[in-house]
């Protein structure tokens, strides 16, 4: 067997720093992250949102890494990436929105919760298929170069979409062109229910940047630092010319898959306690609080904030309008056609008087 | 004017179109300093640069993806897939990203690509570089399908295609990329969408085709004249948007529909057809619909041939359905 590539370790005091002015602003990012995922798992048990996926476990690999981007850069993500939307600005009311499908959901209730489009923060639509994203994100910045702009894409993908297709082709096509893009893996160890050693052999995820000859890093996702500093130094890397940088940001998935998933079948409580002493929050926290910065009331404060801030997006998102019904036949092509026409107005003709099924 | 053969006036679409706007690229295996494997993008690379003229690693996702997210920065690609037998490692990128990006966005993600792609038998290609699978494009919302028969028709309907707000299969017949030659108007000329082209008017039989099918089946209705039966023969253009008023107003003319495709007959675009006329036509019909398909067996190599229609299976239904009523 060859030797083993062994890939960077980024170690939070290298490269560029995480600015401690912004330390306090991320935890609370992360601490309505956590919120968020609290609140929605009981929403789906109690039927008022149909689906979720947690990123429990996830928080400093999404937020770190999103407070590295740029206002202009894009990103391709997978559908574990809420918080990234949350630090690139997009409302807590218009991630609700989408959460429920309402009338007033800017993707107007064509996607399951989670798969998030949001055009004005460069947020690209997210879809269901396992990495498709990957090499999208490679066209983009093969577009951004031939624009010459100071601009990066980031993707954003899991352990299990290192076996897909599209991770092949987009890491050898961005290798190829030199193309400024970020792969930003979590490997939150388990793709539903396999392990991270059913995708590969490989003793790391990073090292298969190795084969399409670009740097391959390891991070501890769990440092909201470290995970700062690898995308900081993979992003400048990339405007610079330098070509591609897959980051392996190794995490732990503390909840299921999602709403549809029990981890009860596949993995031990052990594992998750375990997981659960190396949560992100706790971590950040702890280095807030040795740094003088927070202390236990302002903590409570904040959660008291987020909870509070989530309970007014659920309220404002329940209150909002329905969808038309008749919108299902727009966006299907930029002008609806005639086919469609004829099909709207026979739909019309059977919608029923008070909503439902036809 | 200027005579070009069909595959010449792709190349000058492609051509004029990168001319007229700087976002226009090309992409795909092959395309660049070999020109193409058919030639379609001949000249491009040496008058365009590789920035526009792009040969990419051999992968088709690779290559569909990359477009998707050129497009969605705002790039204007145009896609070649080397053969239409080849599309399949895309299909994914094409029928649950590229045709759904915009409904799935609400509107907010418009993704326009034109994915170029030579389809269709009749050039000992095999099972692998024969094959006719238009349908499972048609079949997906979202995504334009357009086949030209003529070269005048491949320049206007690509440069539609390129100027189009939707996401465009072109499918390049390429039986007849060299022998089908014409007129091709100069400068920016466009053939609309879902307007089919009636190749000759008549009033017994009306024969649908698109694509490599237009010249057999033109051939067959000049024989079927010399029986004293009048045929119309209508080349459909698009499949997706279709002309269903062109179909329906030549059906209620002739009374009797023979509908050629190569692709296999189960759920081939011509059972789109068929049940158009049934639902719409059906009173106007003095005889069954007739479809001339490939069969539904695998393109087979030494005998296609046999399962090619040519122009004696389109003669012999067009009689069967005059002799019916």
């Amino acid at each position: 067997m060859a030797e083993s590539v062994a890939p960077t370790i980024v170690a939070p005091t290298e490269g560029e720093p995480f600015p401690d002015a912004r330390r306090l602003d991320a935890y609370r990012t992360m601490v309505l992250a956590r919120a968020i995922d609290e609140r929605c798992l009981s929403l789906q048990r109690q039927g008022r949102i149909g689906f979720y996926a947690p990123h429990a476990g996830q928080e400093a690999a999404l937020v770190g890494s999103a407070l590295a981007l740029e206002r202009d850069d894009w990103v391709f993500p997978a559908y574990r990436e809420l918080a990234v939307a949350l630090v690139r600005g997009v409302p807590l009311g218009a991630v609700f929105d989408q959460l429920y499908g309402n009338g007033r959901d800017l993707s107007r209730g064509r996607q399951m919760p989670n798969h998030f489009a949001f055009a004005e923060q460069h947020f690209v639509s997210a879809s269901s298929p396992i990495g498709t994203q990957i090499s999208q994100a490679v066209g983009a910045a093969i577009a951004v170069q031939r624009r010459k702009a100071p601009v990066i894409t980031i993707t954003y993908f899991g352990d299990g979409a290192t076996s897909s297709n599209d991770f092949h082709a987009g890491l050898n096509f961005a290798g190829v062109f030199a193309a400024p893009v970020v792969f930003f893996c979590q490997n939150n160890q388990w793709a539903i229910s396999l392990p991270r050693d059913r995708q590969t052999r490989s003793a790391t995820l990073a090292e298969k940047a190795d084969a399409y000859g670009f740097p391959g890093v390891v991070v501890d996702g769990n440092d909201l630092g470290a995970v700062y500093s690898a995308v900081r130094a993979a992003r400048r890397r990339a405007v610079a010319g330098g070509g591609p940088t897959l980051i392996e940001a190794q995490v732990y998935r503390l909840g299921p898959h999602s709403t549809s998933d029990d981890p009860h079948r596949y993995r031990s409580d052990a594992e998750v306690e375990a997981a659960r002493g190396r949560d992100p929050l706790h971590r950040t926290k702890a280095a807030l609080l040795a740094a003088g910065r927070l202390d236990e009331a302002a903590d409570a404060k904040i959660w008291d904030d987020a909870k509070a801030a989530v309970a007014a997006a659920v309220t404002a998102a329940e209150s909002s309008a329905a969808l038309d019904p008749l919108s299902i036949f727009e966006d299907v092509f930029a002008t609806v056609p005639p086919r469609l026409e004829l099909e709207r107005a026979e739909c019309a003709a059977h919608l029923p008087k008070g909503g439902g099924p036809a | 004017m200027t005579e070009l053969t069909l595959v010449q006036a792709v190349n000058r679409g492609l051509q004029e179109a990168m001319r007229a706007d700087p976002d226009v690229l090309v992409l795909g295996e092959d395309v660049g300093v070999n020109g193409g494997v058919f030639r379609a993008t001949e000249g491009l690379f040496k008058e365009f640069g590789g920035d526009r003229v792009i040969d990419t690693p051999l992968s088709e996702t690779g290559i569909v993806g990359t477009a998707i997210g050129m497009a969605l920065y705002g790039l204007k690609p145009v896609a070649e897939i080397q053969f239409l037998d080849f599309i399949y490692p895309a299909f994914d990128q094409i029928v649950s990203e590229l045709a759904k990006m915009r409904y799935r966005s609400g509107g907010q993600f418009p993704c326009h690509v034109v994915i170029r792609t030579p389809y269709g038998g009749g050039i000992k290609g095999g099972l692998y570089h024969s094959q006719s699978t238009e349908a499972y494009f048609c079949h997906t919302a979202g995504l334009k399908v357009v086949v030209p028969s003529t070269p005048a028709d491949a320049k206007g309907l690509l440069l539609t295609a390129i100027h189009d707000d939707d996401p465009v299969i072109f499918l390049e017949p390429k039986r007849i990329y060299r022998s089908a030659s014409g007129e091709v108007p100069d400068g920016d000329h466009r053939v609309p969408f879902g307007k089919a082209r009636t190749v000759r008017e008549g009033t017994d039989v009306t024969l649908f085709a698109y694509g490599a099918m237009v010249p057999p089946s033109a051939e067959a209705a000049e024989a079927l004249a010399t029986d004293g039966i009048s045929t119309e023969v209508i080349d459909l253009r698009s499949l997706v948007p279709l002309d269903e008023g062109a179909v329906l107003a030549s059906v209620e003319k002739t009374g009797r529909a023979v509908i050629v495709h190569e692709a296999a007959r189960t759920c081939g675009f011509g059972a789109e057809i068929a049940a158009l006329l049934a639902e719409k036509a059906l009173y106007s019909l003095k005889a069954p619909v007739a479809r001339v398909t490939g069969y539904d067996t695998p393109f087979p190599y030494a005998l296609e041939h046999v399962y090619l229609p040519g122009k004696d299976r389109i003669v012999a239904a067009a009689r069967a359905a005059v002799a019916a009523a």
